[in-house]
């Protein structure tokens, strides 16, 4: 018997005919038709996502901010009201514990969304961090469902069912911003964030609300071409935007600094005095900052039809397999652009764009060369 | 939403034969639909000598790989090449157009009747 949980929209899935998988803990739709067919709706037109197995943690409080300041790399105290921040949570030694996308809802609250098979790590390691700041942590996830609508015509179909005194709210709001709106007829919060790589929205609304706002969306998104998509069309789209998968490029052996996110550690923090604040990891990611990283996060563009896949040796040389360069953390065909992509942690001097290896595809050297990410970028109108 | 043709026979590991010779070889419509959408196929080449049981190819997919095993040994005596250019027939019809090479029998290994298989995916 599996233990993963459900999420409120459990039904729905099935209904849609979805291909169940357990991720994070959770069962997921993993697809419901074709996963192309829904990686290439979010490119042209718009995809429904299921993402309540995401872990919302809500901290609050006068002390709010300087407690994020403390437990997290980044400076989330000079985030304004209404928008959004990629940061990430570290261990004493640098190690990342979870990547994690801050929004500050209210002067004094912040919400803080982790990855669905860390949030209770992350929970206990805010709990723990909070303590001595005039803050509070509380676990809102198992309250709050997510639903993202993410492609061109995400606005479109978003507006469509957005209240009339929240029209400009929405339409103007800004990449990485959040706001409070009624959506078919469901108050909620709407972030312009996404995971895609194209425009596109999440909806944090409360479980009850979550089936009814899920069939809305469908059908005022079915005649714009919104399909519903799942993991396996989240995982394709984001490898084509180079973002990173907690597990696969990031992990406990990794710090931001070798993934290529060393700016989100802000080493030059202060507090309200102006006193550099020292926050959990702070040491080792100076000590690591300064330093010569032993391995970078490059992507690889394949050459051949064959993928690399999470695991797989990069070499320097097809005809010579063993000798080991690196790994592939993420591959897979790419559906846009027509060839297989990947990334993959290799030393610093095969980084260059432009640089020619191989990875060992099951026995054999398939040739692959080192390009600029992400590999992707939607066109800005 | 299984789909087991009556009149053929299989392997453990999802792949599907006829009962002629040469027999035709193919993966089953759960294997295609556990791959998802099938975007590379390797296939022995023709006159290539397969044992029965052992890897003679690759079925890729946007999100896995899985090996093809022989079910039977012989002669591979033709390749589907449309399916190799467009492997996604492979889902769409596996028990038809979707086929994957045809083998000159010599001998055949452990097969499952459809009732078996059925019963092996639960369906």
């Amino acid at each position: 018997m599996s233990t993963a949980r459900s999420t409120p929209l459990h039904d729905e899935h099935l209904a849609l005919g979805a291909s169940m998988t357990e991720f994070g803990g959770w069962m997921m739709p993993l697809r419901y038709g074709s996963d192309i067919a829904e990686h290439t709706a979010v490119r042209s037109a718009a995809g429904l996502f299921d993402l309540s197995h995401m872990g919302e943690i809500e901290v609050s409080g006068p002390g709010a901010g300087a407690a994020l300041d403390h437990a997290l790399v980044g400076w989330l105290s000079t985030l304004e009201v209404g928008r959004a921040r990629y940061s990430m949570i570290a261990q004493e030694d640098g190690a990342v514990v979870d990547d994690l996308v801050v929004y500050r809802t209210a002067d004094e609250t912040f919400l803080v969304v982790a990855n669905a098979g860390n949030a209770e790590v992350v929970l206990a390691a805010l709990e723990e961090r909070v303590v001595g700041f005039d803050a509070q942590v509380t676990f809102t996830s198992p309250e709050v469902a997510l639903v993202a609508v993410q492609g061109p015509r995400a606005a479109e179909i978003l507006l469509s069912l957005t209240a009339a005194e929240h029209q400009d709210a929405v339409s103007s709001l800004k990449y990485y911003a959040i706001t409070p709106a009624t959506v078919a007829g469901t108050d909620l919060l709407v972030a312009r964030t996404g995971y895609t790589g194209e425009d596109g929205f999440e909806l944090f609304v409360e479980n009850g609300a979550a089936v009814a706002l899920w069939r809305a969306l469908l059908v005022a998104g079915e005649p714009l071409g919104l399909v519903p998509a799942g993991l396996s069309a989240r995982d394709s789209l984001r490898l084509e935007a180079g973002m990173p998968l907690y597990g696969h490029e990031l992990d406990l052996t990794t710090t931001p600094f070798e993934a290529g996110l060393g700016r989100v550690v802000r080493l030059d923090k202060t507090d309200a005095d102006g006193a550099p604040v020292d926050f959990v990891g702070r040491a080792a990611l100076e000590a690591r900052k300064s330093s010569e990283p032993a391995r970078v996060l490059v992507g690889l563009k394949a050459l051949g039809r064959r993928p690399a896949r999470a695991g797989y040796p990069v070499v320097v040389d097809a005809s010579k397999l063993d000798l080991v360069i690196g790994t592939v953390t993420s591959g897979a065909p790419s559906p846009t652009l027509g060839y297989p992509v990947a990334l993959a942690y290799v030393t610093p001097e095969y980084s260059a764009a432009g640089t020619r290896l191989a990875v060992d595809v099951r026995g054999r050297g398939e040739a692959v060369e080192v390009v600029e990410t992400p590999f992707y970028r939607r066109p800005r109108g | 939403m299984s789909n087991i043709p009556a009149d053929l026979t299989y392997t453990a590991e999802h792949e599907w034969l006829t009962s002629d010779s040469p027999a035709t070889v193919g993966i089953t419509w759960n294997a295609q639909d556990a791959l998802g959408d099938i975007v590379y196929l390797e296939l022995p080449a023709v006159g290539t000598q397969i044992e029965a049981g052992s890897v003679v190819g690759e079925v890729e997919s946007t999100k896995s790989v899985s090996e093809l095993f022989s079910p039977v040994s012989g002669t591979v005596v033709e390749v589907n090449d449309e399916a190799v250019a467009n492997p996604e027939i492979v889902n769409s019809d596996p028990y038809g157009a979707g086929w994957l090479v045809k083998v000159e029998v010599t001998s055949t290994g452990p097969v499952l009747t459809a009732e078996e298989y059925a019963a092996q995916v639960g369906s």
